[in-house]
């Protein structure tokens, strides 16, 4: 209680000082420049913004922007980490030391330097954004990024959208009521391949009952460079694929530690009881290993998010970014890093009680 | 229990401690400069003809010029400067929390700055205006040809919002990309990820002279927006902020006055004219209103050279850059140069 209050005082002294310091310096102070007008453009990102905007918006853009490539980031690191960390523990050598020389020259470079060589490779070996290459019919690669065709919004997709769940529901009802007669019974079909059809098929009912949309908007290659579809710019792709190559070598190393982690009589009893490498990997080992995976994952899921602000320096429009514009239009930068250290605050204290969740549910229940 | 008390009593007082005494304002900057015994003086990282350090990594520029006539004038050596170089997003708060002592970054005045960061811009060293660079081979002859295109632009400057701006009014699209640093934005461009850079026009000149290809390069011929530049102080200290801008106005006016670094002495022993012997410390003393000596102009023109030397020596036709002296002439050869009387 005693430390509790000296904090609080020491807190509202801090405060109060701080106000009086910026008055006396006249320095404006407050979050009133929020609904003020941003007038800076955002190079990119999911939310509509234009310059005529508030900084409130900007600022949500920026959020956006860095949710876009964490939320990404974190899927592609664990797909990407969990299979490097499984090759070091394979059978075929030349398999081990590809995964281990990927974790350990990874791991040992600054990521603010991969992430320079990312962007380089992506600015200065691709060919100018006016004459891309053409990966596939109507996908470009060059300077200005990645450029893809995407749906044309309509009402077939939103029907598509809609059959989803039921569809994810409608197949995972079909696999527990196949569990439950093998159970019952000890023998009958596992209908693995029927769920996923059933999964796939929902959303195509949908689509067709919407009038089966099929106008894409395809990319065009303009006099300065490409335009329309989707457009993933260089920083964007840069940073997403430094975070997610870092990151994943500490993942693997992570999925490593908890696989041997399982003592090896778990193994031997799988093989004893007849069941293949792969099974007894999938049924016996990884489920074991889960309980020591999870909570160091969780850390690195948080360090991703939280080293997605070095965007700044190869030219992603994160929160970062912004608020270090909106700092310099306006002088307010107290404010601004309030601003962001909530921002990163909420995200990770969202992702650590997703986690702390999910964590709870493979722990070992002891009853 | 006892152990925990103790220690958060503690905390408490240091942390009271520490945030207390900084209520005060920071002392007078010019008693301060004197005991330190050198200017502390905020420049561009990098910007050729305002703030740039040459083969032999002396700092060299117009900005770095003006830091060196208040030195002069106050320490009696334009070389008792200590030159911080700042990206545009610390020059702010660098001279807010009072690490510089003067920001001379070829930076904009405007309202906002001038009015809510706690700074106060002293005058104009430079009259200058935003552009757009384009590769040549783009053949493109107007910003208004620029739909569609990606621009590297500079975060937290005034050239980020007058492009928005542009583009807004003109119904013209584009796409921006946003660095931190000039370097990052500039090499961005030049290895082609933006069909144009925009900034301050003599940025862009600057900036040109650091590619092996300089004439690979065009500047545009609009210029969208006016950018007065010039040196900046704290708040709250009239004394520092009147001999920051009497310094940038005794250059000016020793230009007016022909006076030059090579003719000082002479002038200074012959001339008859008034005007020239207050401005070499041979008439009235200028310089006690100031707090300073007699001297104080003399030095400034002796020691670093009026505004048209500097300008030439910098920025100039005989420069890589080969700027126009355009608006930055004096008023009186139809420029907008113009220093109130030194008297």
């Amino acid at each position: 209680m005693a430390l509790l209050g000296g904090l609080a005082l020491a807190g509202a002294l801090l405060w109060r000082n701080t106000r009086q310091n910026l008055a006396a310096r006249q320095i404006r102070s407050g979050f009133g420049f929020l609904g003020q007008t941003a007038g800076f453009d955002i190079g990119e990102g999911l939310v509509p913004y234009a310059p005529t905007d508030t900084y409130l918006l900007a600022f949500a853009a920026g959020v956006a922007n860095t949710l876009r490539v964490a939320v990404v980031g974190i899927v592609l690191a664990t797909v990407l980490g969990t299979l490097v960390g499984l090759g070091r523990l394979s059978r075929n050598a030349l398999v081990r030391w590809l995964c281990t020389g990927y974790v350990e020259v990874l791991r040992n470079v600054p990521l603010i330097i991969q992430l320079f060589a990312w962007y380089l490779v992506a600015t200065e070996i691709l060919p100018e954004a006016a004459s891309p290459i053409e990966l596939a019919p109507h996908v470009y690669l060059s300077k200005g990024g990645l450029q893809f065709p995407h749906p044309v919004w309509a009402r077939g997709w939103a029907w598509a959208l809609a059959a989803v769940p039921p569809g994810l529901a409608a197949a995972w009802a079909l696999v527990r009521w196949a569990r439950a007669r093998r159970g019952r019974t000890g023998h009958g079909p596992r209908l693995g391949w029927a769920a996923v059809l059933l999964a796939f098929a929902f959303p195509l009912a949908g689509w067709l009952a919407g009038g089966a949309p099929r106008a894409f908007e395809l990319p065009e290659v303009t006099r300065f460079n490409v335009s329309g579809g989707v457009s993933l710019t260089p920083e964007f792709l840069a940073l997403l694929v430094g975070l997610v190559t870092f990151t994943a070598a500490f993942i693997a190393e992570i999925v490593r530690s908890g696989v041997l982690a399982v003592p090896h009589g778990q193994a031997e009893a799988a093989a004893a009881l007849g069941l293949a490498p792969r099974q007894a990997m999938r049924l016996v080992i990884l489920p074991q290993a889960l309980r020591v995976i999870v909570p160091p994952l969780t850390s690195q899921f948080l360090n991703l998010t939280k080293n997605s602000s070095l965007a700044v320096a190869i030219g992603y429009p994160d929160v970062v970014s912004i608020a270090n514009t909106a700092i310099n239009q306006n002088g307010q930068a107290l404010e601004c890093i309030v601003v962001i250290m909530s921002v990163y605050l909420t995200i990770n204290l969202v992702t650590a009680l997703g986690m702390g969740w999910y964590n709870r549910r493979v722990a070992l229940v002891e009853g | 229990m006892e152990l925990s008390r103790r220690t958060a009593v503690s905390l408490a007082l240091a942390l009271a401690a520490i945030a207390l005494p900084a209520t005060a304002l920071a002392g007078k900057t010019l008693d301060a400069v004197k005991q330190r015994g050198e200017v502390v003086c905020g420049v561009n990282t990098s910007a050729p003809g305002f703030s740039a350090t040459d083969s032999q990594g002396r700092w060299k520029g117009l900005d770095v010029d003006v830091c060196r006539a208040v030195a002069a004038a106050v320490l009696g050596s334009a070389e008792k400067v200590k030159f911080v170089p700042l990206n545009s997003q610390q020059r702010f708060a660098a001279l807010q929390a009072g690490e510089i002592d003067i920001l001379s970054r070829n930076t904009t005045w405007t309202l906002t700055r001038d009015a809510s960061l706690g700074i106060v811009f002293t005058g104009i060293d430079y009259f200058d205006g935003q552009g757009f660079m384009v590769p040549k081979k783009l053949k493109v002859e107007s910003a208004k040809k620029l739909g569609g295109a990606t621009v590297c632009v500079q975060a937290g400057t005034t050239s980020e919002k007058n492009v928005a701006d542009y583009f807004l009014a003109n119904g013209i699209k584009y796409k921006s990309v946003v660095f931190d640093t000039a370097e990052a934005i500039q090499s961005a461009f030049f290895s082609g990820r933006c069909q144009a850079y925009t900034t301050d026009m003599s940025d862009l000149a600057g900036a040109r002279t650091k590619t092996a290809k300089p004439q690979d390069y065009v500047i545009l011929p609009e210029v969208i927006s006016k950018e007065p530049l010039g040196p900046s102080v704290r708040r709250g200290d009239d004394e520092w902020f009147a001999i920051v801008k009497w310094a940038l106005y005794a250059m000016i006016e020793a230009e007016e006055d022909g006076i030059t670094q090579a003719n000082a002495d002479q002038l200074k022993a012959e001339s008859k004219d008034p005007g020239v012997q207050r401005m070499l410390g041979a008439g009235d003393d200028t310089g006690k209103l100031l707090g300073l000596d007699k001297d104080w102009s003399y030095r400034i023109a002796k020691q670093v050279g009026n505004y048209g030397e500097s300008f030439e020596a910098n920025l100039g036709p005989k420069t890589p850059l080969g700027l126009p002296r355009g608006a930055n002439k004096l008023w009186s050869k139809g420029g907008l140069l113009y220093a109130p009387p030194v008297r």
